[in-house]
């Protein structure tokens, strides 16, 4: 499973490399959302606002949807699906490899975000330095639970517009409690009871991950 | 090796979105032949090819490919012993010939130093870095080729493999699936062009409505 998963996780990754779909669209994508985020608040309430947490998991969020698509797409013409699943690889690897491929890209897109909640609306550098680790461990979750929604809509017709209304109720706990604890990090307080919750859900997607992604990819 | 016909159908129904693809396949191949698959439009060639390759559920009746039984077995272990060659683009578009040969050899296990082997034998060696996106119709049927050769695949399921190729390319696919019987392999592969199988001088499996008629060469 380990060694598959590590197989599909290399394969996305360079495919993101070569295409630069990361770079030259979605990373300008969420860097532009922030900034209108931030000339929305206006230049009085940016700096002040304690919205600056709420609004980087938001355009994560757009973020996340669009790679979560992008990483289906890759396997979604018949012929290729045909072609890898000849294979007969191992759901769980492919799982498991497809989830940590997001994920990297999505710790890459948060972090460039991350310094532009801290540039464009002014959020604390020490803050945000404290809650990294809770961000890290929120977008790991979400990796997991998009890859996992992101093959239950695979191929389907509509799958661009059902992917986010499916994902919304898996997506919304974990954003408030990243947001939570990005909230707890910039004001000194307990962070544990967010960091509990996410990690719940991380272990708990990636095991129907693991568990289901066979059945998702055979439908 | 398996013992008896490497491909068993009797009866053999396939249904999709409530549409009869196949409807009552009967149907033995002997290990190591090779048999061309012919039949109009929507005869269902696609379907066959892809029933015996574990790609569509057996709706009804019996089959067995490889000795493992299409409506009990576990079709992923059918899937690592049967090639598959469809007539869509069947590769990474962003990753290179070799990147996209390496991949597949890496998850089956085969030797990588097999790879500049394979692109020697399908005429692709020059271009083993150039990004498969890049390549025309005629040379991602050679990967396409390339691939199946690293599999060293049992079964051949190779769907209208002749589309996009020049006569040169067809006559080098005939020489190569002619090679591939001689050694061992069994290979059927449907064509429109109901000529092919005299070229090859095989027996043609004749699809009409979903049903198998069978001819001698």
């Amino acid at each position: 499973m380990i060694r598959v998963a590590w197989l599909v996780a290399r394969k996305d990754l360079r495919i993101e490399l070569r295409s630069r779909v990361l770079l030259w669209q979605v990373v300008p994508f969420g860097a532009m959302a922030l900034l209108l985020a931030g000339l929305a608040l206006g230049p009085v309430h940016a700096g002040h606002s304690s919205a600056g947490p709420g609004l980087f998991y938001l355009v994560m969020l757009f973020v996340a949807l669009l790679m979560i698509n992008r990483s289906q797409v890759l396997e979604a013409t018949s012929g290729t699906r045909a072609s890898v699943a000849m294979l007969g690889l191992d759901p769980a690897g492919v799982f498991l490899g497809k989830a940590l491929a997001l994920c990297v890209e999505l710790w890459a897109t948060g972090l460039v975000l991350l310094a532009g909640t801290v540039l464009v609306l002014h959020t604390a550098l020490h803050g945000a330095f404290l809650a990294l680790p809770s961000v890290l461990v929120t977008l790991a979750a979400l990796a997991c639970a998009g890859t996992l929604y992101g093959a239950l809509t695979a191929g389907g017709e509509g799958a661009a517009t059902l992917l986010p209304v499916l994902c919304l109720p898996a997506f919304a706990p974990l954003l408030i409690a990243g947001e939570r604890s990005f909230s707890a990090a910039l004001d000194h307080g307990g962070l544990w009871e967010w960091w509990v919750i996410v990690l719940v859900a991380l272990v708990a997607y990636g095991g129907v991950g693991i568990l289901l992604y066979g059945v998702l990819e055979e439908s | 090796m398996t013992s008896g016909p490497l491909v068993h159908l009797v009866d053999a129904v396939v249904f999709a979105n409530g549409f009869p693809l196949l409807s009552g396949v009967d149907l033995d191949v002997a290990p190591g032949t090779l048999n061309v698959v012919t039949g109009a439009n929507g005869a269902g060639k696609t379907s066959l090819l892809r029933l015996l390759a574990g790609l569509v559920p057996l709706s009804s009746g019996e089959g067995s490919v490889c000795g493992i039984d299409l409506a009990r077995g576990d079709l992923r272990q059918l899937r690592r012993r049967v090639g598959w060659l469809g007539h869509e683009g069947s590769f990474y578009a962003d990753l290179s010939v070799a990147e996209n040969l390496r991949f597949c050899a890496t998850a089956l296990d085969r030797p990588i130093s097999q790879i500049d082997v394979v692109l020697e034998r399908v005429g692709l060696r020059a271009r083993a870095n150039t990004i498969t996106k890049q390549l025309s119709a005629g040379q991602r049927r050679r990967l396409g080729l390339a691939w199946l050769l690293l599999r060293r695949a049992e079964l051949w399921l190779l769907d209208e493999p002749y589309a996009s190729l020049d006569d040169q390319g067809r006559e080098f696919f005939d020489d190569l699936l002619a090679d591939v019987t001689g050694a061992g392999a069994t290979v059927l592969v449907s064509a429109h062009d109901p000529l092919r199988s005299a070229r090859l001088n095989v027996a043609s499996i004749h699809l009409a409505g979903g049903r198998v008629q069978r001819d001698e060469p």
